[in-house]
């Protein structure tokens, strides 16, 4: 007899003591038993809000219900359909604002744990060595992808299993994009992203990295060779304070933080030769998720105490809860209602405490949140070794400058129409460089949109290729 | 692509050149831009100087000094061996065109980034005198290319060996007081140690002259993702990777420039002994 609603199948994490010290993924993944046991709690409504929540509509109720059976294999085949990410969707997705949060299952409970289940079955085709048979029936016209993070990946595996040739532009070394230098390896381990993006390669995407379009192959020469382009470049550039003392020295922005430890391997340094320093205390400014990555990182790297500095309430940080709560459990101390005011230093140019502003909550602004306001006369002084930056990024300002020709806001977004397509005809846009700082799954369906569309263009519309100068 | 090493030489106890294949680079490149290399899959990303290329071979030539355990490990790579990475042409080119009469400063390895500028600024037109310096004259570089391609150049180093005995800023100095008159020299560019750029500004900053720094700072992606190379301009925040190198001399706030370039300095030191000591065992190993 099957119960509904009721509580999840527990998640085993790693102990918070433990956790702390290593770079390691902090849930464990369910395992069989488990994911059956979870995947049976699930109802099979009808009108499946959790599809229809889903950024990528993805086929969730088949995927529980394959599942329930033990069918791993299927389920995976399912998920792929729609997915071409799945280890990753299924731990960075906000599941609780989506497909989780709609379940109906959570009024009488818990909702149905969808993202363990999801990261479940992808772990599972791992390590079974389970892959989907694709049939690739080649069609001559060539497509390029600038940037290789969500949207590009999704893109590209689409547009392949179309048919076309497809080159994937990445400007680092690695290809992956935030996944690879942003998310940290205890959110997401880089062995699965490393799996996932070996995926592109196997069926057939030319992967060029060291490309930085705009930089060292310019964006005419694209719309010279190819037929279609979809830009997937993001929202790279970090935003600064712009205060004083912020050239000091241990100021970072969140990005070089995490760059140093999660593309480098800083936290290995000697084995890498990447150096990061950071001292006993470090302050984090912000409270988004890549806030919460720098202060879990600063953590694990040994520092003695570190803080998030954030100038509203945990009530209103954006980050995840559950990142929040990690964060939290780990030790890591929340000082809500402050602003930076200057960074202070020693003479020899090293950062040594910060001053703050006490903030308080006033009228609600257009993000819908109290806007925090300066309380006059409330500085106070905090010590620290190292400040973090992360206030949140914008698009990479060489490649639009490079590309003058591309309509932008005025806050440096790509501007598109409804099937993603740029102001020039053929070439396309999504994921951060259309939205600013947003998901892995938004972009990654915007990738599927964007593939679509230049399906449509290519293979049915009367008007074929990129528009040239 | 691995870029595989076709020429390497020693320049002197401090300096190798290589020469190294990378099509893309060598076909693209203009005087003042830079690339980012990597050795092997721990490797650091470290930004070099490109002191000249080949297009029709596919290959660049790299000057480099030994400073920390990436040029140091970097200097014990042969011909035959690969980079793992290179990328690049990294920052915006020098701008070329004819000025009329330009000084060009070169120090220490300094002179491989000038090099090519000064060769370009020849070719288009103007009168290009060269100031070139190292610490002492067995480590002064490229002094009969730059002579070749310059109207004039001078030497200096700091313990007199050769040249004028002391800093290039001070031949820079005696320069300007030669071409007092304004207008007599149309432009200057510095390349070399922060400090020395900064003198060499300071030098000039009286006459109003226009004087461009190439900063070497430190960088990781070098496409303006980082930040770690950010400098302040005239109080403005830039990143050196995409809005410089170069920049208006006058106007670059130098003590912070050297300020941030030690902010790795005790890791340094220590990946250094390391590597010399996994470099001992292994030769003990031997």
């Amino acid at each position: 007899m099957i119960e509904i609603g009721g509580t999840r199948v527990p998640v085993r994490e790693q102990s918070v003591e433990e956790r702390a010290k290593n770079f390691r993924s902090v849930p464990y993944s369910y395992n069989k038993e488990e994911v059956m046991k979870e995947a049976q709690r699930c109802i099979q409504c009808n009108g499946a809000p959790c599809e229809t929540d889903c950024p990528i509509n993805m086929k969730i109720l088949e995927m529980i219900r394959e599942i329930a059976y033990g069918n791993f294999k299927k389920a995976f085949l399912i998920v792929k359909e729609d997915n071409s990410i799945p280890g990753i969707t299924g731990r960075v997705c906000p599941q609780e604002n989506q497909c989780e949060g709609v379940c109906p299952v959570s009024k009488r409970g818990n909702g149905i744990n969808i993202g363990k289940l999801e990261a479940f079955v992808a772990d599972w085709a791992r390590e079974n060595g389970v892959k989907e048979e694709i049939h690739i029936k080649e069609r001559p016209e060539r497509v390029a992808v600038i940037g290789s993070g969500p949207a590009g990946i999704s893109c590209s595996v689409d547009l392949r299993k179309f048919g076309y040739q497809v080159t994937l532009f990445e400007a680092l070394h690695k290809a992956g994009g935030v996944l690879q230098y942003g998310i940290p390896a205890f959110r997401l381990p880089t062995e699965i992203v490393d799996y996932e993006i070996s995926y592109l390669s196997e069926i057939g995407v030319d992967v060029k990295l060291n490309f930085f379009v705009g930089q060292n192959i310019k964006f005419s020469e694209l719309r010279r060779d190819f037929d279609a382009i979809f830009i997937g470049t993001g929202a790279g550039a970090p935003l600064f304070m712009s205060i004083e003392g912020e050239n000091l020295k241990r100021v970072y922005s969140a990005n070089e933080f995490l760059i140093r430890v999660n593309l480098m391997k800083a936290h290995k340094f000697l084995e890498y030769d990447t150096p990061i320093v950071w001292g006993d205390t470090v302050g984090i400014i912000g409270a988004g998720n890549v806030a919460m990555d720098a202060a879990r990182c600063a953590l694990r790297l040994g520092a003695k105490k570190v803080y998030i500095l954030y100038r509203r309430t945990k009530k209103e940080a954006p980050a995840r809860e559950e990142e929040i709560q990690h964060a939290l459990e780990e030790g890591i101390i929340m000082r809500e209602l402050v602003a930076p005011k200057r960074v202070l230093g020693n003479k020899e140019g090293w950062a040594t405490s910060v001053e703050l502003f006490k903030m308080r909550l006033g009228e609600a602004d257009e993000s819908g949140r109290p806007r925090p306001v300066k309380i006059d006369g409330s500085e106070f002084i905090l010590k620290l070794d190292t400040l973090v930056e992360a206030l949140g990024t914008k698009p990479n300002r060489l490649f639009l400058h490079k590309a003058p020709e591309l309509n932008v806001t005025s806050w440096g977004l790509i501007k598109v129409d409804k099937n993603l397509m740029t102001n020039i005809e053929g070439v396309y846009a999504g994921g951060d460089g259309i939205r600013g700082n947003a998901t892995v799954i938004l972009a990654l369906g915007d990738g599927r949109r964007a593939a679509k569309s230049i399906h449509e263009r290519l293979s049915k519309g009367k008007k074929k290729g990129v528009k040239k100068d | 692509m691995r870029h595989t090493i076709v020429r390497k030489e020693a320049l002197n106890t401090e300096n190798y050149l290589i020469e190294v294949m990378a099509p893309n680079v060598a076909e693209r490149f203009q005087p003042g831009q830079f690339v980012i290399i990597r050795i092997h899959e721990q490797g650091e990303r470290i930004p070099l100087t490109v002191a000249g290329v080949n297009p029709k071979k596919g290959t660049i030539t790299l000057i480099f000094q030994v400073v920390g355990k990436t040029t140091m490990e970097l200097g014990t790579l042969n011909a035959g061996d690969a980079l793992i990475n290179c990328v690049g042409p990294l920052g915006n080119p020098t701008e070329v065109k004819k000025f009329g009469r330009v000084i060009c400063v070169g120090g220490g390895t300094g002179i491989a980034c000038i090099f090519p500028i000064v060769k370009a600024l020849a070719n288009a037109g103007n009168e290009v005198i060269s100031i070139i310096g190292a610490r002492t004259e067995s480590l002064l570089i490229l002094e009969n290319e730059i002579e070749a391609v310059s109207t004039e150049t001078y030497i200096a180093t700091d313990d007199g060996s050769k040249g004028h005995h002391g800093f290039v800023s001070e031949v820079l100095r005696d320069l300007i007081k030669k071409y007092k008159k304004p207008g007599e020299i149309d432009r200057i560019v510095v390349i070399g140690p922060p400090q020395m750029m900064k003198a060499a500004a300071e030098v000039t900053s009286p006459y109003t002259i226009k004087t461009i720094a190439s900063l070497n700072t430190i960088m990781i992606d070098g496409t303006g993702m980082c930040g770690g190379c950010r400098v302040f301009i005239d109080g403005e925040m830039k990143l050196a990777c995409i809005d410089g190198p170069e920049f208006d001399a006058h106007k670059v706030n130098f003590d912070d420039v050297i300020s941030r370039l030690a902010m790795f300095k005790e890791k340094e030191v220590l990946a250094v002994k390391h590597f010399q000591r996994s470099k001992q065992k292994k030769a003990g190993r031997q």
